[in-house]
């Protein structure tokens, strides 16, 4: 193993340091550290018409989860619905404005930009060419991902949706939908290593 | 002890980005991926001083979030203050126990684990501790991973204002304990984010500029 070092076959575990040459895997096989256990790399080609795919049909639900309201509450003949932007707007305007910056920013923005990204990332790629910021996208892919939540605002409305139940008639709404839609494409698409897009696109280098 | 061959002893970096193996031969403490610019280091800069620092900031901040109520709910000019614990009992008390436990663990257990386990790796990386390394280092992979999680409580108190604003008839206004708690969930991400796992690997530093307290080295 240490005969040759050639730095680009060679593989370093990100979480203890370990140093192996790679192998060609089968598909669907991983690489794991025997060191520590954690995951080296995978099949190393990624999909990308699977990505496209799963980005344009976020997009899509992207905008059927934002366009209806989540949630409507009846009580004594009043009622009340909420999306995403009148939880987001009302919460800003309370006692407690910063709650609503820092969900905007990880139910909303990071998100966004997420999907626009990939798509801007993902399109030329496709063509077989970069794109021209493509360093800058992939980075800021990379610092968004720990931050974009909405799998967790979407649990966070089933909780209140269940909540309310015991108080009020409540309604689940299309939006709600479009969220639990939305966070099971956006899970499947962060689940893709980008250090595999990063390895795929350097060919196109050339 | 371990049989691996390490970056490290073998001059490489690999590229946090992108994953690039970079040659280090110069042994420069600090460059530039050649594939995606982004500054490369054999380690994370202070890791350790940057992750204590956030955890102590988060520690601190964790007593705010549970004593000050994160709601509170107005019926028919009845005022209830609830804290993230109370929250938690209230629902175990009206029988929606499969609720309680996703906010129990959401809201509790999983910011104490991280707060507890983070100051347990710091502590142990700091010492050059060779026990349980791999263990150590699979905590850690799955303390980064469960963190975001806690942010539950923030978007359901978020929720509940919006919804339930019937004036007179009922009422949910946000506490201050919500802020805090959305802190302590921010600074622990930055804290565990910060530490470096390969640190864990790092117990046969030659050149530590403070001695161990184990006076015995092996020859
Ligand atoms: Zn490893
Ligand atoms: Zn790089």
């Amino acid at each position: 193993m240490q005969s040759r070092l050639n730095p680009a076959s060679l593989v370093i575990c990100e979480y203890c340091d370990a140093v192996y040459s790679r192998t060609p895997l089968k598909r669907r096989e991983k690489a794991h550290c025997l060191q520590c256990g954690s995951e080296l790399y995978r099949n190393a080609r990624v999909d990308i018409d699977v990505m496209l795919a799963l980005t344009l049909a976020s997009a899509i639900m992207f905008v059927i989860a934002n366009c209806y309201p989540i949630v409507e509450l009846n009580m004594s003949g009043l009622s009340n619905r909420a999306t995403l932007w009148d939880t987001l707007l009302f919460t800003l305007d309370s006692n407690v404005g910063v709650i609503a910056v820092f969900a905007a920013a990880s139910a909303f923005f990071f998100p966004l930009i997420q999907i626009l990204l990939f798509a801007y990332v993902l399109i030329p790629l496709r063509a077989g060419r970069k794109p021209r910021a493509f360093i800058g996208a992939m980075h800021a892919l990379r610092e968004m991902q720990p931050w974009s939540m909405v799998e967790v605002f979407m649990l966070g409305a089933v909780v209140s949706v269940i909540k309310l139940t015991a108080v009020a008639a409540v309604a689940a709404q299309i939006g709600l939908w479009g969220f639990a839609t939305l966070t099971l494409l956006l899970t499947v698409l962060s689940s893709f290593d980008l250090q595999d897009l990063w390895d795929q696109s350097e060919a196109l280098d050339a | 002890m371990n049989n691996s061959s390490r970056a490290r002893d073998l001059k490489l970096i690999s590229c946090h980005a992108c994953g690039l193996v970079l040659d280090n031969q110069e042994e420069l403490r600090h460059s530039r991926c050649t594939r995606c610019d982004e500054h490369v280091y054999t380690r994370k800069p202070n890791s350790l001083s940057r992750s204590w620092a956030y955890l102590i900031a988060a520690t601190i901040l964790y007593i705010p979030a549970n004593l000050l109520p994160i709601m509170l709910t107005t019926k028919m000019y009845n005022t209830l203050s609830s804290t993230i614990v109370s929250g938690v009992i209230d629902l175990w008390q009206d029988g929606a126990w499969d609720l309680a436990i996703i906010v129990f663990t959401a809201s509790v257990v999983v910011p104490i684990l991280k707060l507890g386990l983070m100051t347990f790796l710091l502590i142990s990386t700091q010492r050059k501790s060779t026990w349980r390394q791999r263990e150590r280092t699979k905590l850690y992979r799955i303390i980064e991973h469960i963190g975001h999680w806690s942010m539950l409580d923030v978007f359901v108190v978020a929720l509940l204002i919006t919804l339930v604003h019937f004036n007179k008839l009922a009422l949910v206004q946000a506490g201050p304990g919500i802020v805090a708690f959305a802190a302590v969930v921010v600074l622990t991400m930055l804290s565990s984010m910060s530490f470096d796992p390969r640190l864990i690997w790092d117990t046969d530093e030659p050149k530590s500029s403070t001695p161990p307290d184990n006076g015995q080295t092996n020859g």
